[in-house]
């Protein structure tokens, strides 16, 4: 059963910028979807519509059977979400901030102590659930989120970008935390990420979105299969020449140019290796560097959007000004 | 969804109380600020007299109700101005997507303001006994808690106006002192009515604090400009339309 189905949500700023450009897609239960894409691409925009924060300018959505234009409400108790932006209160204990949302949730008494138990335990903070919160490191506030979003048992989690600006350590631990509550409290999971190793990590399809787009949806191993069994990037002296030269064989799948590289998948790259340098030796490209790797997602993302990700610069840019908004 | 959500408002109040608790250096100066208002300034120009004011009220009795309003004015501003806060570190979007209306939320904080305002008016009160400050408290203190709660209500209702207009907690200094400080300064806080030129006074006239300070003064001290009633009903009146503005811009407000 489709748990998230949206029909042609589309959401437009300022009468001019189209944040979401007619999106559809849907999310299956019990399955973790994923959002791939560059920072604006319209990830957060569309989970803000979906949890209700935003209205739709044009189409819609349906939750758990629900129209999030007419029942909002229904909606509302049906979904947890775990913001990009931390949004604990740091002068509260983590338990207070768990048991503030349990009661904003109606929760009543026992239900609600038997809870918070259970998903502290499930995010290993029982020690730390009478730190007050400005104490926690980031990691541990990312997991009392996450705990936060599944104190009301809802259907969905919905987690926007839940590792931005952690430490490769913890981001490995929350992958862990996001797989176990998966499998174990079978809840389905619908993420957005600008990190290619995350999105193929975590995810049972992804949907690469960028410009408010959807490009493609389909299982990580899928899309990467697409590109070729391997992937090779050349630098040489004239990419234009070799592009053009390279494009025409048939054994190249996948071809794209980017900056002074060509890249493109191919079968059986031991064997085409010699072929690629005595095609260049024969029209005088000289060849400056070759790189032979497996398919990642980054791959992928270059095929349907001719560019990279460049996940590195946004990632500290993006720490920075988490960083300053935080003070 | 219900209109109203007890569990919410109760939930709002319980972090309004805990966060109000646990700001150790606020809770200080919540002691310091009145005490040297009132000893200071209050003893310092102890021997000034107002004209129409009756010869046995001294200077700090006129003064008292005025720092009582002053020290429920601003923290209640704050309240509904910490919406913005909650802006500005995402816990406002924890609230605005929980199963609740937004009137509740909007209770619920306002509630926990007022509690604080009642808490700091007290202290105030406390303080002023003990510089010899000598009330009629068997006669109105219920009345003055009233006014105290009124006070609250209003400035709650500004502040949460005021954020609603703004996007981030930058201008924050601007408004302190573009709005806060005049309905303090205007509000005959320091000084009798009576004794205002007659331009300050039709300025005083239109703000609410001044029917506060007023009110207080009638209930704590058995004198005041106007009669008791008018202030009464001109601050309640003046609550529900602050108030009712306030939940309005809110409910529109998007995280």
């Amino acid at each position: 059963m489709d748990i998230v189905e949206t029909n042609e949500l589309t959401k437009i700023y300022n009468k001019s910028v189209k944040a979401v450009d007619h999106v559809n897609f849907s999310v299956k239960e019990g399955e973790i979807f994923g959002f791939l894409g560059p920072n604006g691409a319209g990830k957060t925009t569309t989970i803000k519509m979906l949890v209700t924060l935003l209205k739709p300018t044009e189409g819609t959505a349906k939750i758990a059977g629900h129209d999030i234009k007419k029942y909002p409400d229904k909606i509302r108790n049906s979904i947890g979400i775990v913001f990009q932006e931390p949004a604990l209160d740091d002068q509260l204990t983590g338990r207070e901030n768990l048991d503030f949302h349990a009661r904003m949730y109606g929760m009543k008494k026992e239900k609600r102590e038997k809870r918070i138990k259970e998903v502290l335990k499930l995010v290993n903070l029982e020690e730390k659930a009478n730190t007050l919160v400005k104490n926690y490191s980031g990691g541990m506030k990312r997991r009392l989120e996450i705990a936060r979003g599944l104190m009301h048992f809802p259907k969905i989690l919905f987690l926007d970008e839940p590792t931005l600006g952690l430490d490769p350590q913890t981001r490995r631990l929350i992958w862990d935390y996001i797989k176990v509550l998966n499998e174990k409290e079978n809840i389905t999971i619908f993420l957005t990420t600008h990190y290619m190793e995350e999105a193929d990590y975590l995810c049972d399809r992804v949907a690469i979105i960028d410009y408010g787009k959807i490009l493609v949806i389909e299982k990580p191993s899928k899309l990467k299969n697409q590109i070729g069994k391997d992937v090779i990037t050349i630098g040489c002296s004239n990419s234009e020449i070799c592009a053009d030269i390279l494009k025409r064989e048939k054994w190249v799948e996948s071809f794209k140019t980017h900056d002074s590289n060509v890249t493109f998948g191919t079968k059986e790259i031991e064997k085409k290796l010699p072929l690629i340098l005595r095609i260049a030796e024969r029209n005088n490209i000289e060849i400056k560097t070759i790189d032979i790797r497996k398919p990642t997602l980054e791959d992928v993302f270059l095929y349907y959007t001719g560019r990279k990700i460049r996940e590195q610069e946004t990632n500290i840019s993006e720490q920075f000004k988490r960083r300053f908004m935080n003070r | 969804m219900s209109i109203l959500n007890y569990q919410a408002i109760y939930v709002m109040w319980l972090r309004q109380m805990k966060r109000f608790v646990r700001a150790k250096s606020r809770i200080i100066s919540n002691f310091v600020q009145p005490f040297f208002f009132l000893a200071i300034l209050g003893l310092g120009l102890g021997a000034a007299r107002f004209p129409g004011v009756p010869s046995g009220i001294n200077y700090i009795d006129i003064l008292t109700p005025g720092i009582i309003a002053m020290s429920i004015l601003f923290p209640s501003v704050f309240v509904g101005l910490s919406v913005l806060w909650d802006k500005q570190f995402g816990f406002l979007q924890e609230v605005l997507v929980a199963p609740v209306s937004r009137l509740s939320i909007v209770i619920g904080r306002t509630l926990g303001g007022a509690t604080n305002a009642l808490i700091q008016g007290l202290i105030v009160l406390f303080i002023a006994i003990i510089l010899g400050v000598s009330f009629q408290l068997s006669l109105n203190l219920i009345l003055a808690f009233v006014f105290m709660i009124l006070i609250s209500f209003v400035a709650i209702g500004i502040g949460l106006i005021i954020a609603s207009r703004m996007e981030n907690i930058e201008g924050f200094q601007f408004i302190v002192s573009l709005f806060v400080f005049p309905l303090l300064f205007l509000s005959s806080a320091f000084s009798p009515l009576e004794s205002l030129p007659s331009w300050l006074r039709t300025i005083a006239f239109i703000d609410p604090i001044t029917y506060g300070v007023d009110g207080l003064r009638a209930s704590l001290i058995g004198y005041s400009y106007f009669p008791i009633y008018i202030n009464l009903s001109v601050l309640i009146i003046l609550s529900i339309v602050m108030m009712g503005l306030g939940s309005y811009f809110f409910s529109k407000s998007e995280a």
